[in-house]
C-alpha cells in the first residue's frame, strides 16, 4: 500500500519531512526504518521529570505539558553559551523511561524520541495506543543542536539540566524505531547484521 | 629537595583539561572512527559514522561539547613523592578545577544525590583516583565519563575454572545486553584479577590506552583483545545500535594477579565519544 502523507506519495528510501503535532494518520503510516526530518515543537523530559509528571497525574493534578499533543524528547542539553539558542543536545537512553511510558501513553502521549531499545511493555503500549518511538543518534550533540531554533524552560526548573523545556526544531533527523504495527527496528537491523560464529 | 607546585596551578590545569576533553575528540579516536567507516557495510551504519565524524569537527571548531552528557568528572592523579603542594589542598584544588571547567565551559552538570536525585549544581564531587609515584612530577588525567555507557558496564566474580573462555563469555554477554544503549561503536575496557574494586579500576584504566593499541605486556591478553573484538563485531549491533559490522572500535584488557579462590572480571564500556586528556606538571 503506498504511503501518503499530506496527500503526497512518499519515497521511503530517502528521509521525508514530518511536522509536530503528528496526526493519528501520520503516526499510523510510519514504519520502522523510515527516516524522517522532524520539524515543530517538542518537549524535553528525562528521568526526574518523568517521575514528577507521573506523580502529578496520579495525584489528580494536570501534567505540565499537554500529553495528547506532545512529542517528548528524552534529552537534557548542556548549558547555553552566550549568543546561542541552546548548548549541545542529544538523546539519552530510553529504557530508563520505560517504567513510566505505558502510564503516560494511557494519558495520551503518542510520540517519543530517544535512543536504544524499549521494553516489551512499551512496544506493546505503542502498538495498543497507536504511538511512535523515534531513534536519534547519540553523541552527535553539537550537530543536533543546529536543528534547534527556540528553547524555553516550561516546568521543573529546579531540576537544572533535567527541567522540561519546550523546543522548536527544524529537520531533526530521526529514524522510526518502534511503530504502531509492532515493528522494532533495533531488533530487526541488529539481527540482519549478526554473524553466527 | 621537594619540587613545589601551587594548588592554583592544579586547578587551572584541571579546568583546561575538562573543557578541552569535552570539545576536542582526540586523534586516535577520530582515526579509529574513520577506520570504522571503511569497514562498515550497513548503509545506516555508514551514515551514523559519517555524522559522528562531522559532529566531532563541528564541536572542535565551535568549542561546543561533542556530547551533551559532559560526564561525571573522573580523574587519575599521579603525585610524585618529591612533589610538595603549596597554598592549598590537592583534592580541593582538583574539585575547584572541575567546578570552573563545568561553569566556564558551559558543560552540563550531571551529578546528583543518588536518592533525592537533587543536582549538586557544579558537577562535583569528582571521582579522584590518587596515586603516589616516584619522581617530582604531577600527572593529571581527566576523563569525563558519560552515564549511558557507564550504566552498561558490569563486574562479576567468576570461579577460577571459568578461565579465559568464561572471561570472554562475560565480556560478550555484557556487550550484547548493552545493545544500542551505550552509543556504539564502543570501546570495551576489561579488567581481570585483583580484588573486586581493582578489577573495575583496571577496566577503567584500560580505556585510557590509545584506541587501536594492543596490550604490550601480555601476549595472551593481546590475543584475547583481538578475538573479542571479532566476536563483538559479529553481534550485528552496529553504529548507534541500528545494525552493522562496527559495534566496537577496540577492546583493551589489563590484568593483575588475584586470590586463589577468585577470578574477578570487570567490563567498563566507553561510548564513541571517548574523552580523556592529560597533562604533566
Amino acid at each position: 500500500m503506498p504511503l501518503r502523507i499530506h496527500k503526497m506519495k512518499i519515497n521511503r528510501t530517502v528521509p521525508f519531512s514530518v511536522q509536530t503535532p503528528l496526526t493519528e494518520e501520520i503516526i499510523a503510516s510510519l514504519r520502522a526504518g523510515d527516516m524522517v526530518l522532524l520539524s515543530g515543537d517538542l518537549y524535553t523530559a528525562r528521568d526526574a521529570a518523568h517521575r514528577r509528571m507521573v506523580e502529578a497525574v496520579q495525584k489528580g493534578l494536570p501534567p505540565p505539558v499537554d500529553l495528547k499533543t506532545a512529542a517528548i524528547f528524552y534529552a537534557a542539553p548542556s548549558p547555553t553559551p552566550p549568543g546561542k539558542i541552546i548548548g549541545s543536545i542529544g538523546p539519552t537512553t530510553s529504557y530508563r523511561m520505560d517504567a513510566f511510558t505505558p502510564f503516560l501513553m494511557e494519558q495520551g502521549l503518542r510520540v517519543m524520541i530517544g535512543k536504544g531499545n524499549r521494553s516489551p511493555e512499551v512496544a506493546a503500549a505503542i502498538q495498543k495506543y497507536g504511538g511512535v518511538y523515534f531513534g536519534a543518534i547519540g553523541g552527535i550533540a553539537a550537530l543536533t543542536a543546529r536543528c534547534v531554533i527556540r528553547m524555553e524552560t516550561v516546568a521543573y526548573g529546579d531540576l537544572g539540566p533535567e527541567a522540561i523545556r519546550s523546543l522548536t526544531v527544524v529537520d531533526l533527523p530521526l529514524v522510526v524505531a518502534n511503530d504502531a504495527q509492532g515493528n522494532d527496528l533495533y531488533k530487526t537491523e541488529q539481527n540482519k547484521w549478526r554473524i553466527s560464529l | 629537595m621537594m619540587r613545589r607546585i601551587r594548588a592554583k596551578k592544579i586547578t587551572q590545569a584541571v579546568r583546561k583539561l575538562f573543557i578541552e576533553a569535552n570539545t576536542a575528540l582526540s586523534p586516535d579516536v577520530v582515526s579509529a572512527l574513520k577506520g570504522g567507516l571503511k569497514k562498515e557495510e550497513s548503509p545506516i551504519g555508514r551514515q551514523v559514522l559519517t555524522k559522528i565524524l562531522e559532529n566531532a569537527r563541528i564541536a572542535r571548531r565551535t568549542e561546543m561539547p561533542i556530547c551533551q552528557d559532559t560526564g561525571l568528572a573522573v580523574l587519575f592523579v599521579e603525585v610524585g613523592q618529591e612533589v610538595h603542594i603549596t597554598d592549598g589542598d590537592l583534592r580541593e584544588a582538583v574539585r575547584e578545577g572541575v567546578r570552573q571547567a563545568y561553569a566556564d565551559g558551559y558543560l552540563r552538570k550531571s551529578v546528583c544525590d543518588p536518592l533525592t536525585r537533587g543536582n549538586t549544581g557544579d558537577n562535583t564531587p569528582a571521582v579522584i583516583h590518587l596515586d603516589i609515584v616516584p619522581g617530582d612530577r604531577l600527572k593529571i588525567i581527566a576523563m569525563p565519563k558519560g552515564g549511558g555507557s557507564e550504566n552498561m558496564s558490569a563486574a562479576k566474580m567468576l570461579i577460577p575454572a571459568a578461565g579465559i573462555e568464561g572471561i570472554q563469555q562475560f565480556v560478550l554477554d555484557t556487550v550484547e545486553t548493552a545493545g544500542a544503549n551505550p552509543c556504539p561503536p564502543i570501546i570495551v575496557g576489561v579488567g581481570i584479577g585483583g580484588s573486586l574494586e581493582q578489577a573495575c579500576l583496571l577496566a577503567k584504566k584500560a580505556l585510557l590506552r590509545p584506541v587501536g593499541s594492543k596490550n604490550k605486556t601480555d601476549r595472551r591478553l593481546a590475543q584475547m583483545e583481538k578475538e573479542l573484538l571479532g566476536k563483538i563485531n559479529a553481534l550485528g549491533t552496529g553504529p548507534a545500535g541500528l545494525g552493522g559490522r562496527v559495534t566496537a572500535l577496540a577492546v583493551c584488557a589489563e590484568m593483575m594477579p588475584c586470590h586463589i579462590a577468585s577470578l574477578p572480571v570487570a567490563v567498563n564500556i566507553q561510548c564513541h565519544v571517548a574523552r580523556h586528556k592529560e597533562i604533566t606538571l
